[in-house]
C-alpha cells in the first residue's frame, strides 16, 4: 500500500518551513523491515509524516492505532523500538529520534503488524477494560496469576521488547561541580545562563534538545529587535565560546535531588554511528552539583480530550507547527485547529502560509479577540467561537480522519445545539500549558495553582533553586526575559559573591495574548460514550469515563485514583495528561483542582538507559573483590568460591571428576582422620589497647574478659542493646592492658566501628584505642589429629606441647622463618590451631604447611566442610543461628552470660518480659526419621500438618548438613520450648505435600565430651 | 543526597561519605544505674524516639574521613543543614530555638536536677 507523503515543497512558503532540514542530503533508513529516504536533520517522527506514514504504534491497553501526538520529550504515543541485536533499545520517542544512516525503528506493541493488529479486539470489547479493570478482573484464583493471567497481559499490553545479549557499547559517568546549572536551553534559560556567567560563574546549561532554544523559533516575538531564534543562535554560540560555560545539547536533566544534586542523561554518540564507532560512549551519566539551579524548562501544551481524540491525525498544536517549521512535514492536506488560547492561532496561519488549507478554527471562547485572531481572519481562515469539537469520523479503521462535528458550546461545560461537519485528515489541538514543574517537585517543591493559566506553578523552593520563563508561568517575552536575567544575575552572585554591574536584558516584545477558557474535555454528543473515548491519559490508555468511573467507585484521592487507573505513569509521568485529568476529576467532584492536589512527580523526567546507569562498572570492575593472600593460590587448586561480603573465599576443592559434595566430605574426614588446613584469614582481627582496654571489653561482651591472663584466649558473645546476639569470636590477652579480638568475617567492619561508636558517644572517659588489623595477618586453621605433629615439623621457637600450649592458650614466636602468633582454638573439635602469619609471608608460609603435612596426608579444606564440622559439635554460626531476633539464652549459651557484672550491652535487655518469656523459640539438634533426608534449610516446623492453612509453626531449620563423620543427615532448629522436647518427634512441610519427620535432640552430634580438642 | 561538613575534621563530602546514627542526645540509662531501670525506661531508650517533622538533631559519622561522631542539625521536611556540634556538647543555643519544639522540653527537662533523678 502507497502512502501519499506529507513533506510540503519549499516553493513559495519563503523558507520558513523545514528550517532544520537539509534537502539535499538524502538519508535511508528502515521503518518495521521496509526502507525509507528521509532528510538530514529529520527525526524519525517526521521522516515518517514525509513517507505518509501516521500509524506509528499500537496503544498500550485497547491496541487503537497510534500516531505522533506531541514533539521532542513530550510524546506519549510514539515510543519506539531502535536498533537492531544487542543494540536495539525499546521505549524511545519518534519525535526525539534523529534520523541517521542505517538507522533501523520499529513499532512496538502490535501483532501482527502496526496497519493490522490482532489486539484490537481487546477495543471492541471494551467493557471489558473499566478502570481498575487489572484489579477487577485479574484476581482470583492466585494460582493463575503465573500460568494465565500474566503471559496474556504482557502479551497484550507490554511497552517494548528488552535486548538479550550483552551491550556492545560503552557508557560513562562523570562528577562534577558548578556554580550555576541552567535547566533548559530556551530563550529564559539562555538568559539566565548570560547573566550568570557575567558574574564569572562556572555555568552549565543543559538542553535535552540538538538545537538550542526550545520552541522561540515558532513562538514570535522579538529580542533586541530581531526574531527570536537570531537571539538564540547568537547567545548560544557566544556562551560556548566564553570559557566558563558549558553548554550542553542532546542532555536531559533527569533528577533533581536534595542539595542540589543533579542527574544529567547525555546523548553522546547514539545520533552519529561514526562517532560511536570512532569509541564515544553512547550515553553518559553526570552527577553534578551545583551551587545555584535555575530551572528553565518550559512549559508543555495540553490537548483538549474530545469523542476519539486518539486518532492518528490528532496532534498538539505546537507539535503541528514545529513539525512544520522545523522539517516541513504536516500530518495530512487540510487541517482544523481546536483551542481554547490564542497560540492556536499562530498554527493556524502558519499552515495556510505554508499552503496547507485550514478548514476552522474552532475556539470554545465566545469572544476571541487580539492580533492573533486578527491575523488569522485577514489570512481568511474561518472562525467558530463558542464551539467545540463534539466528534469525529474516521475510516481504514481508526487510521484516517476524514471530518470532524463540531457544535455550540457554552462554559458550564455543554456542547449541544446544531452540529456541523467539516472535513479534513489533521487536527491541531491546544488546551493550555503546563509548565514543567517535575524537577522542582522532585526535590520537595510545592506548587500554586495559577487561575489565569489554568495550572500550577512553582512555589520558592528551600534549596537555592529556582524556576523561571513558562515553567514559572511567564509566557510573555519581556517579561520573561526581564526575570531570566535577574535570575541569573542573582545566582551568578550568591555562587560568587561577584559585586559586577547587572546587565540589563535586551528589550523583548511578543505580540499580546488573551486568556485561556478552561476546558478539561468536550463530550460527545448524542449518544455520549457509545464507542466514543475521550482520552486524558495516551500512553496508559486512560479516558475520561475511566476517571468518572473511578470517583463514583470511592476513589476519591487523587493518588488511588492514579494508581486504579493508571493515570499519569510509566515513561510519561503525565507530561500531557495530568492537568486535564485533574480538571476531568475536579469536574466530577464539584470540587476545584487545587483541593484535588497532584499526583508525585518522580524522577526520572525521561527514562535514561540502564548502560548510563551501570557507567564503566562492567564485567571486571562491576565489583571490588578482596582477596586474600592466597586468592591465587585457591584459584590454581580448582577451589570453587563463596563470597562473603566482597572476600571470595574457597568452598570447597573438588578433585578430578569429583562434585562438590563428595569434595566437601572427603575434606570433612580428612580433619577428622588426618589434618585439614583452612584459609581463615577473613576473619576480622581487631587490637584493642590500652588502660581501659579490658574494662571496654567487659561492656561489650556479654562474659568476663577483664580476668583474662597474657597468653590466654576466650570465647565472647555480643549483643546489642535489643539483647540480640550479632558477633561472636574468640578475644585473646597479648600482654598487660593488651588484646586481640577475632570477629566474624562479614563482622569485621562493623565491631571496629561499634566499639569506636560506644568509645566516642558513650564512655568517652575510657583510655583505649581500638585498631582494625585483619588485613595485616593471614591465618591458617591447622586441624585434626595429626595438626601437632605437623606443626612441629616446623622449624622454630614455638612449644606446641599439649601443656606449653593449652586448650584456648595462645603464644608469639617464630615458625618457618616467619614471625607468627599461635592460637590454640577450635571450630571443628578436632585438635586445632590457628597461625597468623605478617600477610605478605601468608602464601609462603601455607606451602610449608602443605609440604610439612604432605606425610599426614594434608588436605585444604574449604568452607562448607568447615560449616558442617562446626555443626556436628553444635557450634552456632551467628546468621545462621542468629537472625537479629535471637538472644544468647535462646541458643542455650547461658554459660557464657554473665549475671555477676554490673552493666554491658543488653544486659538489661534480657530481663524484658518478651525475652524472659517461657515461649521463645530455643535451639536443638534435628535427626530425621530417614537418615537419607537432608531437611531443607529454613524449614518450618509445624505443631500439626493440616491441609488447610495457615499451620501453626512452631520453629524453623537453622543449619541443616549431611554429615559423612556421622554418615547421616543432621540439622540445628529454633523450636519454641525445644529443649523441653528432647526426644519428641516433630513434622517438616517441606514442597509438593511431603512431610519431613525428625527427632529433637541435643545439638552437639561428635564427642559431646569435647575429648578430640583437648589432646 | 546531602552535603555535609564534619566539624571535627572540616571535609565537606556528600551523604555517601557519612553514616546517619539516627536521634542525638538518647541517655543510655544503665550506663549511669544499671541496676534501677525500669522496663518502661528501657522501652522508651531502645524504642521511643521523637521523630519530628521540622528541625532535628541527629548523630553523624564522617565514615570515609576522620571516623568521628558528632551531631548535625537538619530540618528533616527541607532537608536543609542549620549548624553542627561535638558528640559530647549539648546543641548551641541557636540551633536549640530553630528546633522543634520536642527538642526544647527535652533540654527543659534535663536541665532540671529533679527530673534527671526520676528518669533514672
Ligand atoms: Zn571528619
Amino acid at each position: 500500500m502507497s502512502n501519499k507523503p506529507y513533506r510540503v515543497p519549499t516553493a513559495g512558503t519563503g523558507g520558513t518551513v523545514g528550517r532544520v532540514i537539509d534537502r539535499s542530503q538524502m538519508i535511508d533508513f528502515q521503518w518495521n523491515g521496509r526502507k525509507y529516504a528521509g532528510y538530514e536533520g529529520d527525526t524519525l517522527a517526521s521522516a515518517l509524516f514525509a513517507n505518509g506514514i501516521r500509524v506509528v504504534g499500537r496503544s498500550f491497553k485497547y491496541h487503537r492505532p497510534r500516531g505522533v501526538l506531541g514533539f521532542g520529550s513530550n510524546e506519549p504515543n510514539a515510543l519506539v523500538g531502535v536498533g537492531s541485536g544487542n543494540r536495539q533499545e525499546p521505549n524511545l520517542r519518534a519525535t526525539q529520534v534523529e534520523l541517521h544512516a542505517g538507522l533501523t525503528a520499529s513499532a512496538q506493541n502490535a501483532w501482527p503488524s502496526v496497519e493490522f493488529d490482532v489486539g484490537q479486539v481487546n477495543s471492541l470489547a471494551s467493557r471489558l477494560f473499566p478502570s481498575g479493570f487489572y484489579y477487577k478482573t485479574f484476581m482470583w484464583p492466585q494460582s493463575f496469576w503465573k500460568s494465565v493471567y500474566e503471559p496474556i497481559i504482557r502479551r497484550a499490553a507490554g511497552l517494548g521488547v528488552a535486548p538479550e545479549g550483552p551491550d556492545p557499547d560503552t557508557y560513562e559517568q562523570f562528577n562534577c561541580h558548578c556554580d550555576v546549572l541552567v535547566v533548559g536551553g530556551g530563550a529564559a534559560g539562555l538568559a539566565a545562563a548570560e547573566a550568570a556567567s557575567a558574574n564569572g560563574a562556572r555555568v552549565i546549561i543543559a538542553d535535552e534538545n540538538p538545537q538550542f532554544g526550545g520552541i522561540s523559533d515558532i513562538a514570535g516575538g522579538t529580542i533586541g529587535g530581531e526574531a527570536q531564534s537570531k537571539w538564540i543562535a547568537a547567545t548560544a554560540a557566544s556562551l560556548a565560546k566564553s570559557g566558563n560555560v558549558h553548554v550542553m545539547n542532546r542532555t536531559t536533566v533527569v533528577g533533581h535531588y536534595h542539595h542540589n544534586y543533579v542527574m544529567m542523561f547525555e546523548r553522546v554518540a547514539e545520533h552519529d554511528p561514526n562517532l560511536l564507532s570512532s569509541g564515544a560512549p553512547r550515553h553518559r551519566l553526570w552527577k553534578v552539583r551545583a551551587k545555584q539551579v535555575i530551572i528553565a524548562s518550559g512549559a508543555i501544551e495540553r490537548p483538549i480530550p474530545f469523542a476519539n481524540n486518539d486518532r492518528p491525525g490528532v496532534m498538539l498544536s505546537t507539535s503541528v507547527r514545529a513539525h512544520l517549521a522545523r522539517y516541513g512535514v504536516t500530518p495530512g492536506y487540510r487541517g482544523v485547529v481546536f483551542t481554547n488560547n490564542d497560540d492556536a492561532y499562530r498554527t493556524a496561519t502558519d499552515l495556510l502560509a505554508a499552503g496547507v488549507p485550514v478548514g476552522r478554527i474552532i475556539d470554545v471562547r465566545a469572544e476571541p479577540s487580539g492580533p492573533l485572531i486578527e491575523a488569522a481572519k485577514s489570512a481568511g481562515i474561518e472562525i467558530s467561537a463558542g464551539s467545540a469539537i463534539c466528534g469525529l469520523n474516521a475510516k481504514s479503521g481508526g487510521k484516517h480522519i476524514t471530518s470532524v462535528k463540531m457544535a455550540p458550546y457554552s462554559t458550564s461545560g455543554r456542547v449541544s445545539g446544531a452540529e456541523e461537519e467539516i472535513a479534513c485528515d489533521f487536527v491541531a489541538v491546544s488546551g493550555g500549558w503546563n509548565p514543567v514543574v517535575h524537577l522542582h517537585c522532585h526535590n520537595g517543591g510545592k506548587l500554586d495553582f495559577d487561575q489565569k493559566l489554568q495550572s500550577f506553578v512553582p512555589k520558592p523552593h528551600a534549596d537555592p533553586v529556582v524556576t523561571i520563563g513558562a515553567a514559572n508561568g511567564t509566557f510573555g517575552l519581556g517579561d520573561l526575559m526581564t526575570e531570566a536575567y535577574a535570575a541569573g544575575d542573582k545566582a551568578g552572585k550568591a555562587a560568587t559573591g561577584s559585586k559586577a554591574a547587572k546587565a540589563a536584558a535586551p528589550k523583548a516584545a511578543s505580540e499580546t495574548e488573551g486568556n485561556l477558557e478552561a476546558i478539561w474535555f468536550a463530550p460527545a454528543t448524542g449518544k455520549y460514550n457509545e464507542g466514543n473515548k475521550h482520552f486524558i491519559d495516551y500512553q496508559n490508555d486512560v479516558t475520561a469515563a475511566d476517571l468518572e468511573l473511578a470517583q463514583r467507585e470511592g476513589y476519591e484521592s487523587v493518588e488511588h485514583t492514579k494508581r486504579y487507573t493508571t493515570l499519569g505513569m510509566a515513561t510519561d509521568q503525565g507530561k500531557t495528561s495530568n492537568i486535564i485529568g485533574l480538571g476531568v476529576l475536579s469536574g466530577s467532584t464539584g470540587k476545584p483542582i487545587p483541593e484535588i492536589g497532584t499526583t508525585t512527580f518522580r524522577p526520572p523526567y525521561t527514562p535514561f538507559s540502564f548502560g548510563s546507569i551501570a557507567g564503566t562498572q562492567v564485567g571486571k570492575l562491576f565489583h571490588v573483590v578482596r582477596r586474600t593472600a592466597l586468592f591465587d593460590w585457591h584459584a590454581e587448586a580448582g577451589a570453587t568460591w563463596e563470597p562473603i561480603g566482597d572476600w571470595r573465599r574457597a568452598y570447597c576443592y573438588p578433585k578430578g571428576e569429583e562434585d562438590k559434595h563428595a569434595a566437601i566430605n572427603r575434606e570433612i574426614l580428612t580433619v577428622r582422620n588426618k589434618v585439614g588446613l583452612l584459609d581463615a584469614s577473613t576473619l576480622g582481627k581487631i587490637e584493642i589497647k590500652g588502660p581501659d582496654a579490658g574494662a571496654l571489653l567487659d561492656r561489650v561482651y556479654t562474659n568476663k574478659f577483664s580476668t583474662l591472663k597474657p597468653g590466654r584466649g576466650r570465647y565472647g558473645l555480643m549483643m546489642n542493646e535489643m539483647g540480640f546476639l550479632f558477633d561472636d569470636g574468640v578475644t585473646v590477652c597479648l600482654g598487660e592492658n593488651h588484646y586481640l579480638m577475632h570477629t566474624t568475617s562479614g563482622g569485621a567492619e562493623r565491631i571496629v566501628e561499634w566499639l569506636e561508636e560506644w568509645l566516642q558517644t558513650e564512655w568517652t572517659d575510657m583510655k583505649v584505642f581500638v585498631t582494625a588489623v585483619t588485613e595485616q595477618w593471614s591465618q591458617y586453621g591447622v586441624a585434626g589429629p595429626k595438626a601437632r605433629a605437623l606443626l612441629e615439623k616446623l622449624e622454630g621457637d614455638v612449644d606446641f606441647g599439649a601443656d606449653a600450649l593449652s586448650f584456648m592458650g595462645m603464644t608469639e614466636g617464630t615458625l618457618a622463618g616467619t614471625r607468627v602468633r599461635v592460637f590454640r582454638i577450635s571450630f571443628s573439635g578436632e585438635l586445632s590451631y590457628e597461625i597468623a602469619v605478617p600477610s605478605h609471608n601468608g602464601r609462603a608460609f601455607w606451602e610449608k604447611l602443605l609440604e610439612a603435612g604432605e606425610e599426614f596426608g594434608v588436605e585444604p579444606y574449604g568452607t562448607e566442610a568447615l560449616h558442617v564440622l562446626r555443626a556436628e559439635k553444635g557450634f552456632i554460626a551467628i546468621g545462621d543461628e542468629t537472625d537479629g531476633t535471637v538472644t544468647p539464652l535462646d541458643l542455650g549459651l547461658n554459660w557464657a552470660v554473665s549475671k555477676k557484672k554490673a552493666d554491658y550491652l543488653g544486659k538489661r535487655a534480657l530481663d524484658l518480659p518478651h525475652l524472659a518469656a517461657e515461649n521463645r523459640k530455643e535451639l536443638v539438634g534435628l535427626l530425621t526419621e530417614d537418615p537419607n533426608e537432608v531437611l531443607p534449610d529454613g524449614a518450618y516446623a509445624v505443631s500439626e500438618v493440616s491441609e488447610k492453612l495457615p499451620m501453626d509453626m512452631i520453629g524453623q531449620v537453622t543449619s541443616t548438613y549431611w554429615s559423612p563423620t556421622l554418615n547421616r543427615s543432621i540439622a540445628m532448629a529454633l523450636v519454641k520450648q525445644g529443649r523441653a522436647k528432647m526426644g519428641q518427634k516433630i513434622t517438616f512441610p517441606v514442597a509438593d505435600g511431603k512431610v519431613v519427620r525428625a527427632e529433637i535432640v541435643d545439638p552437639v552430634f561428635y564427642d559431646k565430651e569435647g575429648e578430640r580438642q583437648n589432646v | 543526597m546531602l552535603v555535609i561538613t564534619c566539624p571535627v575534621c572540616g571535609v565537606e563530602g556528600e551523604e555517601a561519605d557519612f553514616h546517619c546514627g539516627g536521634e542525638g542526645h538518647i541517655a543510655r540509662p544503665a550506663t549511669e544505674n544499671p541496676d534501677g531501670i525500669s522496663d518502661d525506661a528501657q522501652r522508651d531508650y531502645m524504642f521511643m524516639r521523637k521523630n519530628p517533622k521540622g528541625v532535628h538533631f541527629e548523630r553523624w559519622r564522617c565514615d570515609r574521613g576522620c571516623g568521628k561522631w558528632f551531631h548535625a542539625c537538619r530540618d528533616t521536611v527541607s532537608m536543609q543543614i542549620f549548624g553542627y556540634y561535638g558528640i559530647t556538647q549539648r546543641p548551641p543555643a541557636a540551633l536549640l530555638k530553630k528546633a522543634d519544639p520536642l527538642w526544647q522540653a527535652h533540654f527543659e527537662a534535663a536541665k532540671k536536677p529533679s527530673a534527671k533523678k526520676a528518669k533514672s
